[in-house]
């Protein structure tokens, strides 16, 4: 590790908390219904908007009927999507003449753009035209964050109203995040991307004669757009296959630097909005500190881990001062290569920068880890806010439990039925992770698809769950997970991991909006200070430690005392 | 759940237009007036061919030119319309089987006995276009060789293609393998 990398990886730290307070109060307000200064350019396309889609702005909805309008939303991209990837041969913009994606892969990459998930087991630059990358893909990236934010904000409402039976519009607060937060900023982004170096046209590819007399075709495309809301987005789906490790989706350590304070955007102001709308920000910066301090002893662990380099290729006379370059790109390094892959899985963003699955064992189990840890670090755009107010709630509880009072949160009694739909939706992640991989790890024909052998091969199998559960999307990619065996079940592993933890989430929500708020008292808990930050920093690390702590030993932990000793499998 | 279907399809509809067509279109037609060369993939052409991309790296095997890093693009090495790293775990015999190959023949072949990382390492996206200055400065004896120039020449040349961290520290030090190569070809054809 050096000075120069932690210089960096502080810099970008530093840009991120410098935007928390000004969008968290911005999106503050454009959630509270107040005037907010795009209101003159966004205002007439939003009431246009509600007026051909027959919404009344002003009618709230209860936490079914804004549950179930998000998902017959999802459902109705879900179909859109999926009959693109179909149809694509005969549609316009596909100047490859790519053909229909076959149908088990057309569900699992449409149940991935649906779920903020952005799995890919197809490569885009062999796969997809032009015309669904935009089309298809790249709503999906605005609409699913959409999606995220406003679930969030449902939540946050619930604590902030008292004896309330509405948690606000789902179509309201969806068509605002996507129209004055996530278009404006990508729109700035994807130029500032363009200026960076990233390709931006409708161009399929261009064939050219190399120096030393070869053939290269080099693909093309409109990158710059999709990779703005991408990032932004918490996205992570690759306009090519090898995402933002390729040269075009990622040009030079200022896109670099803008790709990871972009993920980061969002989910570190949305706490700070959480905080003003329930009338203390204080609440929202604990959120914010529990995230964070997880984060960064993440981003320490894999920095350390790959700036050691692998000690096997040392051994062959590889100069280990360079790190473990196997899988990483010359203009980013170790050090950046490690703080993306911590930020991106602390996130359920998922893009990447360097291959995971090349990454050694200890720097590769961090990614694994933060996204075992439940995708809330600061997690995606929306669903790490929800994500960390479950764990806030199972906070109190415990704390609760400790000193024998009925816990609280925000001036909201925490009872049985919170509690169980609180397990309900934390326990979908063990349970699908662990389920699906112990089926795969025996499968004969799931085996097949290892591209490691060994503990490694376990690695692989456990990220591909772990990824699509959590809705992160990035993998250890040598895994060919484009069997029907792996888009199925990785599908239905998104599906659980995202509507089957929102649906309990949501009568959390409307269970607590119902609740009426009691006066703090001396013998309240407060939830703001750094024991409660500690407190829910314990649950989170114990809750994922209980629960995968013996697979990972059997993958990752058990490959870092191989590596070692020098074996290799 | 029917009442929903209306707004469910006509907002989908709309984003679909917004964010969809609308929104990539424009920032097309903005990023090929302000910026043609980079938007279009920042071609470099000589002669009136297209000769490569300034920022995708390509294969180089004659001894007249720096070489690349290892690639492991799907089909061939540098196939820049397959990007993928080798995926190759840290304790994955395959991988420490190539890294001996390669690293065997560059200590031979500059008689070391130890070579910069990013000589015998694939790169994450089989494209990088980059090696850093160390393995760049190994290289030039070889080079120099080949192409009967005075060692110096080519030094001067290496080091002034020398890419630094922007501002001291940002990025990492490093030398465009395409570019360098084609500097290298005007000073001698």
């Amino acid at each position: 590790m050096t000075a120069i990398g932690w210089l960096q990886i502080a810099l970008i730290f530093a840009l991120v908390l410098a935007c928390v307070k000004p969008l968290g109060a911005f999106m503050a307000r454009l959630f509270s219904n107040e005037r907010t200064f795009l209101a003159p350019v966004f205002g007439p396309v939003e009431r246009g908007f509600y007026r051909l889609a027959g919404v009344d702005p002003t009618r709230e909805q209860g936490w079914l009927a804004y549950a179930l309008a998000m998902l017959v939303f999802n459902a109705a991209g879900f179909v859109l999507l999926y009959g693109l990837m179909r149809l694509q041969a005969v549609l316009p913009l596909n100047p490859q003449g790519f053909g229909p994606v076959a149908p088990d892969q057309a569900f699992n990459t449409a149940v991935s753009f649906v779920s903020n998930t952005n799995w890919q087991s197809y490569g885009g630059e062999t796969t997809m035209g032009h015309f669904v990358q935009m089309a298809g893909l790249t709503v999906q990236n605005f609409l699913s964050a959409a999606t995220g934010m406003a679930l969030a904000l449902a939540l946050v409402r619930a604590f902030a109203r008292s004896g309330a039976t509405t948690l606000g519009n789902f179509w309201v607060d969806m068509t605002r995040a996507t129209l004055y937060v996530l278009l404006p900023i990508s729109i700035l982004l994807a130029l500032a991307f363009a200026i960076s170096g990233m390709p931006q046209t409708l161009q399929g590819s261009v064939d050219a004669v190399t120096l030393d007399g070869a053939k290269q075709t080099i693909a093309l495309g409109p990158v710059a757009s999709q990779e703005a809301i991408k990032q932004l987005g918490t996205n992570g789906g690759g306009f090519f296959s090898a995402n933002a490790a390729h040269p075009f989706e990622n040009p030079s350590a200022i896109s670099n630097v803008l790709s990871i304070w972009s993920m980061l955007l969002i989910a570190a102001a949305l706490p700070y909005t959480f905080g003003r709308m329930v009338g203390d920000t204080r609440q929202g910066w604990a959120l914010l500190g529990a995230m964070f301090s997880i984060l960064i002893a993440g981003v320490f662990v894999a920095y350390w881990a790959e700036a050691q380099g692998n000690p096997i290729l040392t051994a062959l006379g590889l100069d280990p001062s360079g790190g473990n370059m196997e899988g990483k790109e010359v203009r980013f390094g170790v050090a950046m290569s490690a703080l993306y892959a911590a930020v991106t899985t602390g996130l359920s963003c998922g893009c990447v920068n360097a291959m995971h699955d090349s990454f050694t064992p200890l720097g590769g189990l961090v990614p694994l880890l933060l996204i075992q840890l439940g995708e809330v670090l600061p997690g995606g755009v929306g669903s790490g806010l929800y994500g960390m107010l479950v764990f806030a709630i199972v906070t109190v509880f415990v704390a609760g439990l400790m000193v024998g009072r009925t816990p609280e949160y925000l001036g909201k009694k925490i009872e049985a039925r919170e509690m169980k739909l609180t397990m309900l939706a934390l326990l979908i992640l063990p349970l699908s992770i662990l389920g699906f991989s112990s089926a795969a790890a025996m499968l004969p024909s799931a085996l097949a698809s290892l591209a490691n052998a060994g503990p490694h091969g376990l690695s692989e199998i456990l990220y591909a769950y772990s990824s699509a559960t959590g809705n992160n999307g990035s993998a250890f990619g040598g895994l060919n997970a484009n069997t029907p065996w792996y888009n199925t079940t990785l599908g239905l592993a998104m599906l659980l991991g995202r509507f089957g933890y929102i649906i309990p989430m949501m009568a959390i929500a409307g269970s607590i909006a119902g609740k009426t708020k009691v006066a703090a008292s001396a013998g309240t808990f407060p939830t703001h200070t750094p024991l409660f930050v500690a407190l829910l920093v314990g649950v989170i690390l114990i809750m994922a430690g209980l629960e995968f702590f013996p697979a990972l030993a059997l993958g990752p932990i058990v490959e870092h005392f191989s590596m070692i000793a020098g074996k290799t499998f | 759940m029917f009442a929903h279907l209306r707004p469910a399809i006509v907002l989908l509809a709309l984003f679909v237009a917004l964010t969809g067509i609308a929104y990539p279109l424009a920032m097309t037609g903005v990023a090929q007036i302000a910026l043609p060369g980079q938007a279009n993939g920042t071609l470099i052409e000589r002669n009136g061919t297209v000769i490569g991309s300034g920022r995708i790296g390509q294969p180089f095997t004659s001894d007249r030119y720096f070489q690349p890093r290892p690639s492991a693009t799907g089909g061939a090495p540098y196939n820049a319309a397959n990007s993928s790293g080798s995926n190759l775990g840290p304790t994955s015999q395959k991988l420490a089987d190539r890294v001996k190959d390669d690293a065997s023949s560059l200590k031979k072949e500059y008689g070391l006995t130890t070579v910069p990382v990013d000589a015998a390492t694939a790169s994450a996206s089989g494209l990088d276009p980059h090696i850093s200055p160390d393995y760049a400065l190994l290289q030039l004896a070889t080079v120099a060789k080949a192409r009967g120039l005075p060692e110096e020449r080519v030094r001067a040349l290496v080091e002034g293609r020398i890419e630094r961290r922007l501002l001291g520290f940002i990025g990492e030090p490093r030398v465009n393998v395409l570019r360098l190569n084609l500097a290298l070809d005007t000073l001698q054809p």
